[in-house]
C-alpha cells in the first residue's frame, strides 16, 4: 500500500534514471538506444531529437541548423505539445530530482514558509531575455549558462566544476524560494509551459470525491495550477502543470486521476 | 498615486530590471565565449560560427574511437559544452571515415569541409583535407635543431614528407655533421598533433596551434609574380594598340628632335 501511494513518483524516478543510464551507456559502452544528451540526441541510431528551445535561440542568433537537427526539434515539439504537456520537466529533466530533493528536505524540516516572493512569471521574462540576448551575444544565450544543461551534460560527459551550479540551485530551492528554480526562474520550464498548454494528457479533478484536505496543493510544485480543486470538476488546463502526478499519488479520496483534456467526468454528471 | 502613474512606474521598474538582468547575463558570458587556443574536431566551422551552431550534445565525443575529443565542462576554462582535444594528452588519430563529423547533428562540423571529389565527381570524405590546426616548432628546445639525431615527430606524422619533412642543414659547430631538422608545411599539415604527442622533450618542442593563431596573412597587395595566377589580373591592358597623337610617330624620332 505504501508503495502504491508513491506509484507515480517511483515511475517518474525510474523514467528519469533510465533515460540517463541509457545516455551514459551510449557514451561509455556505445549503446545506441540513446546517444548525445538532452540538447541533441539520437534515438535508436535513427530518430534525431533536439531541444526546440536551443534551436530557437540559435535561430535568433542568426544561424541555421542542419535539417536533421531541425527535424529532431519538430519531433520533440510535437510530442510534448500534442501529447505529454510539460512532462519534460517532471519526467526527463534531471534537475527535477535536485529540486524535489530540496523540497523534500524543506518538508521534513517542517519549513512551512514559501520563502522570498518571486513571481512565477519571471521565467517567461528570462525566456524572452534569452531570445533577445542570443542575437546580441551571437550565441544561444541560455545554453551557455543553463544549470540544466550543465547537469545533464555533466552526468554523461563529466561534471567538472558543474556541481557548483547544481548545488546553487539546490540551496536556492531549499533556503530562498520554495520550488524556486523549476517553478520561477528556469526559462526552459517557461518554454515547456507555453508549449504544453494544449496537450492531450491532463490530470483531472473530481469535485465530488474531494475531501478538501489540500494534500495535493501542499505537494504540488506549481500550486497555482490547482486553483479548481474543491471548486469544480474537470481537467487541469494550465500549461504550468508538469504532469508529474504527485497530486494523484497523495490524494487519498481519488479525486485526482489521469485523463485527457476532453470529455466530462462521469461522476459529475450524476452529482446530487 | 494615480493609476497611470503607477503603470508608468511599474513599466520603468520592469525595464530597469530587464536591463540589469541582461547586463549581468552578458557579464557572466563575457570571456566564457572565447578561448583562442582551443583545438576543434576536424571540419569544424570557423570558431565564431562554430560557437553559434554547436548544440553541445557531445555526439562527436561519443563517436571518437580514441577518446581524443572531450567536452568542455565548467572549470576547464573553455567554452562550456563544446568539444576539443589536447594533442599532448591525446592527439587526433585521423580516422579515415571521420566518425566525429558524421555524428554531428547541427552542422557545426561540416562534412563539406573534408569532402574530396575525384575526376568522375564521386564524393568521399578525406581527413587529409581537415585543418584543425598547424604544428609549430620551437627550434631552441628541439634537440634535432641542436644537431642531436631525433626524428620522433617526423616518423609519427601521418602525412610524412608532405606535412613534416626533414631538411639537411650543415652543422657549423662541428663543421662535419648534418643537422636533420624537422620542417612543417602548412599546406599539408592537418594539426592532428601526433607529432606533439610523441615529442621527446619535457614540454613538447613541436606543438599544434589553431591556424588563426599561428599563421600570418599576406593580404591581396602582394602576389607571387613568378607563380601562375589563378585568374588574370583585372588591370591587364587589352591587346589593341593605343593610338594617341603622340604615338602616331616613332618615339625614336621625337626623343631625338633638336639634336
Amino acid at each position: 500500500m505504501r508503495i502504491m501511494a508513491q506509484k507515480w513518483l517511483i515511475l517518474r524516478r525510474i523514467t528519469q534514471l533510465s533515460i540517463f543510464l541509457l545516455f551514459i551507456a551510449g557514451n561509455l559502452l556505445g549503446w545506441t538506444v540513446l546517444r548525445g544528451d538532452l540538447s541533441a540526441g539520437k534515438l535508436l541510431d535513427t530518430v534525431p531529437l533536439t531541444d526546440p528551445f536551443a534551436i530557437l535561440q540559435i535561430l535568433a542568433a542568426g544561424s541555421l541548423l542542419s535539417l536533421d537537427a531541425l527535424a529532431g526539434g519538430l519531433i520533440v515539439l510535437l510530442f510534448y505539445s500534442l501529447l505529454a504537456g510539460r512532462a519534460f520537466c517532471g519526467w526527463v529533466c534531471p534537475m527535477n530530482m535536485v529540486t524535489d530533493g530540496a523540497n523534500r528536505l524543506r518538508r521534513s524540516l517542517g519549513w512551512k514558509t514559501d520563502g522570498w516572493r518571486v513571481s512565477s512569471r519571471t521565467r517567461y521574462w528570462i525566456m524572452a531575455m534569452a531570445l533577445v540576448l542570443s542575437p546580441i551575444l551571437g550565441v544561444a544565450a541560455f545554453e551557455w549558462i543553463s544549470p540544466v544543461s550543465i547537469l545533464h551534460r555533466g552526468l554523461i560527459y563529466g561534471m567538472g566544476m558543474g556541481w557548483t551550479a547544481v548545488a546553487a540551485v539546490f540551496l536556492f530551492d531549499l533556503m530562498a524560494v520554495r520550488n524556486g528554480f523549476c517553478g520561477h526562474l528556469c526559462p526552459l520550464g517557461g518554454f515547456w509551459s507555453l508549449i504544453g498548454r494544449f496537450s492531450l494528457i491532463r490530470v483531472r479533478h473530481n469535485r465530488e470525491q474531494c475531501s478538501l484536505c489540500m494534500d495535493c496543493v501542499n505537494i504540488c510544485p506549481e500550486r497555482q495550477v490547482l486553483g479548481m480543486v474543491g471548486k469544480e470538476s474537470g481537467p487541469l488546463l494550465s500549461g504550468e502543470c508538469l504532469n508529474c502526478g504527485r497530486c494523484i499519488d497523495v490524494c487519498e479520496t481519488k479525486a485526482m486521476k489521469w485523463g485527457t483534456r476532453f470529455g466530462k467526468d462521469q461522476q459529475s454528471a450524476v452529482s446530487p | 498615486m494615480s493609476e497611470r502613474r503607477e503603470f508608468l512606474v511599474k513599466g520603468i521598474r520592469g525595464i530597469g530590471l530587464a536591463v540589469m538582468g541582461g547586463l549581468a547575463w552578458t557579464g557572466i558570458m563575457d570571456g566564457k565565449k572565447a578561448y583562442p587556443l582551443i583545438l576543434r574536431p576536424p571540419a569544424a566551422l570557423p570558431e565564431e560560427e562554430f560557437l553559434v551552431k554547436c548544440l553541445k550534445c557531445g555526439q562527436c565525443v561519443e563517436a571518437c574511437p580514441y577518446d581524443s575529443l572531450v567536452l568542455a565542462s565548467p572549470g576547464d576554462e573553455r567554452p562550456i559544452g563544446t568539444p576539443y582535444y589536447i594533442p599532448r594528452k591525446r592527439p587526433c588519430f585521423m580516422c579515415k571515415d571521420i566518425p566525429c563529423v558524421k555524428a554531428c547533428p547541427s552542422g557545426a562540423l561540416d562534412p563539406e569541409l573534408v569532402t574530396e571529389r575525384d575526376e568522375k565527381g564521386m564524393e568521399r570524405l578525406s581527413i587529409n583535407r581537415s585543418k584543425m590546426g598547424i604544428a609549430a616548432i620551437d627550434r631552441e628546445s628541439c634537440i634535432a635543431y641542436w644537431g642531436i639525431q631525433c626524428d620522433a615527430c617526423y616518423r609519427k606524422c601521418p602525412r610524412m614528407d608532405k606535412a613534416l619533412s626533414i631538411e639537411y642543414i650543415k652543422n657549423d659547430r662541428t663543421g662535419k655533421h648534418t643537422i636533420m631538422a624537422p620542417v612543417v608545411h602548412s599546406d599539408a599539415c592537418t594539426g592532428c598533433g601526433l607529432c606533439e604527442s610523441v615529442c621527446i622533450t619535457k614540454k613538447a618542442s613541436i606543438f599544434v596551434l589553431p591556424r588563426k593563431v599561428a599563421m600570418g596573412e599576406t593580404g591581396g597587395h602582394y602576389q607571387k609574380g613568378w607563380e601562375k595566377l589563378a585568374e588574370e589580373p583585372a588591370m591587364v591592358p587589352e591587346e589593341a594598340p593605343t593610338v594617341t597623337p603622340r604615338s602616331s610617330r616613332n618615339p625614336m624620332d621625337y626623343l631625338n628632335e633638336g639634336l
